[in-house]
């Protein structure tokens, strides 16, 4: 057995192998703004689409233009924000001046370079996430492909969406919009029609991918929706593990990011997707920020198959987005952990779905919520057990830190039982980081500021530890730099 | 070492005080028992020592190697060698012992400019004086405090006072609800770490953790104020007879 290491991001970013995907190909192609049947054409023609892909973005197309006249955006989330205007936004790479992009990092907002700083991001990805104006233009896509040999040899495809489209057809035909239709909500809806690109992932029957897979998002130009899409299959007996990571610039204006993951698993395979996502909050004050509208979704389809996902949400001025799980295949397994932080003017409204159709299927949700500033932290989950689902479990852990009192953490169950003979759990809590902790910490020399987070990490361990070794580090970092100026 | 000049302090918002004019001094290598009935201040006093925000202290001096220290946090008393082992620590969810003591110990070696211990010789140490203090070590792998019994957070307040080495530890009624056993592993603990420039204040209702611990001198506190100071003798006189002539004495006044 191959002892499972990680693609780390580091290597990833500052590697000579590091592809862009079609990224550069695009740079001097200019789209106007707004969206049309047009723009839908033109992504799918830039992309070299084949028919079919076409038509079902063009269905898409057809069903949001229909669902913006009939419903507009969901309504149900405990979040406010002003509309979206969405003839203002790029759906295809904007273009970028690059004599608008800082030249160096001495051009860059010290702020920005401070936090980096605090992350402990090398220099050269610094520069990257700065988006200094280099001879690429970075977009929404980034594929970590430094391993691709070693995976090929045990069949495991990992490429970005386009290739995928262009390499592996059948599978893409087979799986697109098998969990996630592009009539599911309107935000997919809109991802299925102008979906930029994103990564794709089979693993064959009985592999045992021996390394981490990642996928690092970053958003790129002021004013351009961002919308990957991601699909992971692990056939029969397979097993990832899969990490998503984000981070936006800072801007002053809104970017609205609407994503789309799909994860299937067949008989006795398992997806373990971990994502940290740091899209910029947002200034102190509520100016700019990212619209996170994602939907997550994956199904077990086959028996004693299991989908894990842990998520740290640090970043976003709105996040919307409920990783879920539809347990189709008897005995089969669904897990959702989950700490999500609303700091200053942050929204988060965040949670899972857990669906049971087979026989003992079990289920477990722990979701943590800190609040800070005068963030709103809201946790919906929906557990519904199925007639045909005998034997389900179902457990739910919902826990709200707040710190500060002008925050808010709202916690919203749905639970739907249509079958006697399962078994459901729920707990909640709500809790301050106490004086008395504060105090004890402080008195063996521990800084206030320390102090908190020692304390808010700690109370985020159930969830941090279910992350691979590197994001752990880099989620308790996180959860420190998004909580600076809220302590104290 | 340490010099309390007519400490008034009371709980914040509240007008009443609970220490009305202590005053006492405590020199390097010494060790002092504060004795008094419940609702005397001994809880109040040790707690103000090292800043506890519950407390507001209406005047008074309080110095520590001849630094004012009443405008310090909580951490910068720590750091200059300042400890409270308390009656009742806190439970932290999710922060193992281990964890909270490297981060600890590091706070005060980067203030005396020392560098941190590596983990290695942090882990050594940390091992043989969880072994010392008699704490199973399987409850160290967990959430600190936390589902411990209360034998088992005194001993793991003499844990911390054995790893962070102060010079001057105030242990707060640490013989509450302690059984013969813990009591003697409280009481070594202290004795061998007394040294000439490790002082040490015990808060105490009863004279018993003093049968194991000699002190040099005896305070006995009622209604917020010293009211007898003498030598380890005074203990057991108030053992005999109680707290009763005191107080009376202290209501008369």
């Amino acid at each position: 057995m191959v002892t499972p290491n990680s693609i780390s991001r580091e290597t990833d970013l500052s590697g000579g192998e590091y592809k862009w995907g079609f990224v550069t190909e695009v740079e001097q192609d200019f789209a106007p703004k707004g969206l049309s049947e047009d723009i839908v054409r033109l992504i799918s023609a830039k992309k070299d689409e084949p028919e079919w892909l076409l038509e079902w973005r063009l269905r898409a197309y057809h069903h949001w233009v229909k669902m913006a006249k009939e419903q507009g955006e969901p309504e149900w989330a405990k979040i406010r924000y002003p509309q979206i205007d969405y003839n203002d936004i790029y759906y295809y790479a904007a273009p970028k001046s690059s004599a608008e992009a800082p030249k160096s990092l001495a051009d860059v907002d010290p702020e920005m370079l401070a936090t980096f700083e605090k992350l402990g991001i090398p220099l050269q990805e610094r520069e990257k996430l700065a988006g200094v104006a280099i001879d690429a233009v970075f977009d929404s896509v980034s594929v970590a492909t430094t391993y691709t040999e070693q995976l090929e040899k045990l069949g495991i495809i990992f490429c970005s969406f386009s290739e995928a489209v262009k390499n592996h057809p059948d599978l893409i035909k087979k799986y697109l919009g098998s969990v996630v239709p592009y009539s599911d909500n309107f935000f997919a809806t809109l991802n299925s029609a102008v979906f930029s690109d994103g990564s794709f992932a089979y693993i064959p029957p009985g592999v045992r991918c021996p390394i981490e897979l990642m996928t690092y998002f970053r958003m790129n130009a002021e004013g351009t929706g961002q919308f990957e899409r991601t699909l992971i299959v692990a056939d029969k007996g397979a097993y990832v593990s899969y990490l998503e990571g984000c981070t936006a610039p800072f801007r002053k204006t809104s970017q609205l990011h609407a994503a789309v993951v799909e994860l299937v698993t067949l008989d006795d395979a398992e997806i373990k997707y971990s994502t940290i996502q740091n899209w910029f909050p947002g200034s102190k004050e509520g100016e700019g920020g990212v619209y996170n509208f994602v939907t997550k979704r994956g199904i077990c389809r086959g028996v004693n198959s299991k989908i894990s996902w842990t998520q740290v949400e640090t970043g976003s001025a709105i996040t919307w987005k409920y990783p879920s799980v539809i347990l189709q295949g008897d005995n089969s397994t669904g897990e959702f952990y989950s700490v999500a932080l609303a700091n200053n003017h942050q929204q988060a409204d965040t949670g899972t779905k857990m669906i049971h159709i087979g026989k003992n299927t079990k289920s477990t949700i722990v979701a943590k919520g800190i609040s800070a500033g005068q963030g709103q932290n809201t946790y919906r989950g929906q557990v519904k057990i199925m007639p045909s689902a005998e034997n389900a479990v179902n457990h739910t852990q919902c826990d709200s830190l707040l710190v500060g009192d002008q925050c808010g953490a709202h916690t919203v169950p749905y639970i739907e039982v249509r079958n006697p003979t399962a078994r459901l759990e729920h707990e909640a809590s709500t809790s301050k980081v106490s004086d008395d902790q504060l105090f004890y910490l402080r008195s063996r020399g521990i800084s206030e500021e320390e102090a908190h987070h020692m304390i808010i990490t700690g109370w985020s361990r159930e969830v941090i530890k279910e992350l691979p070794f590197e994001f752990a580090m880099e989620a308790g970092q996180l959860l420190k730099v998004s909580l600076e100026g809220a302590v104290g | 070492m340490l010099q309390v000049t007519d400490l008034h302090a009371s709980v914040v918002d509240a007008d009443e005080e609970i220490l009305k004019g202590l005053s006492l001094s405590i020199g390097a290598g010494e060790v002092h028992a504060i004795m008094g009935p419940n609702g005397s201040g001994k809880s109040t006093f040790a707690n103000v020592l090292l800043g506890r925000p519950d407390y507001v202290v209406n005047s008074g001096v309080v110095t520590f190697d001849d630094e004012d220290i009443l405008e310090l946090f909580p951490d910068q008393r720590a750091l200059r060698g300042m400890f409270l082992a308390f009656q009742y620590p806190a439970e932290i969810p999710g922060v193992r012992p281990w964890q909270f003591l490297k981060a600890a110990l590091d706070a005060r070696r980067e203030y005396a400019g020392e560098k941190p211990l590596s983990v290695r010789d942090f882990s050594k140490l940390f091992d043989d004086k969880v072994e010392a203090v008699g704490i199973d070590p399987d409850l160290v792998k967990r959430s600190l405090n936390e589902g411990f019994s209360g034998g088992e957070k005194k001993r793991n307040e003499m844990l911390q006072l054995e790893m962070l080495e102060p010079r001057l530890a105030i242990l707060d009624e640490t013989d509450s609800g302690l059984d013969v056993d813990a009591l003697r592993i409280v009481a070594e603990g202290v004795n061998s770490l007394r040294s000439p420039d490790r002082s040490f204040l015990i808060v105490t209702h009863y004279q018993r953790l003093l049968n194991y611990i000699k002190p040099d001198v005896v305070h006995i506190l009622v209604d917020g104020r010293i009211v007898e100071t003498g030598g380890p003798e005074l203990a057991i006189t108030v053992e005999n007879s109680g707290y009763e002539q005191y107080i009376t004495a202290a209501m008369a006044d």
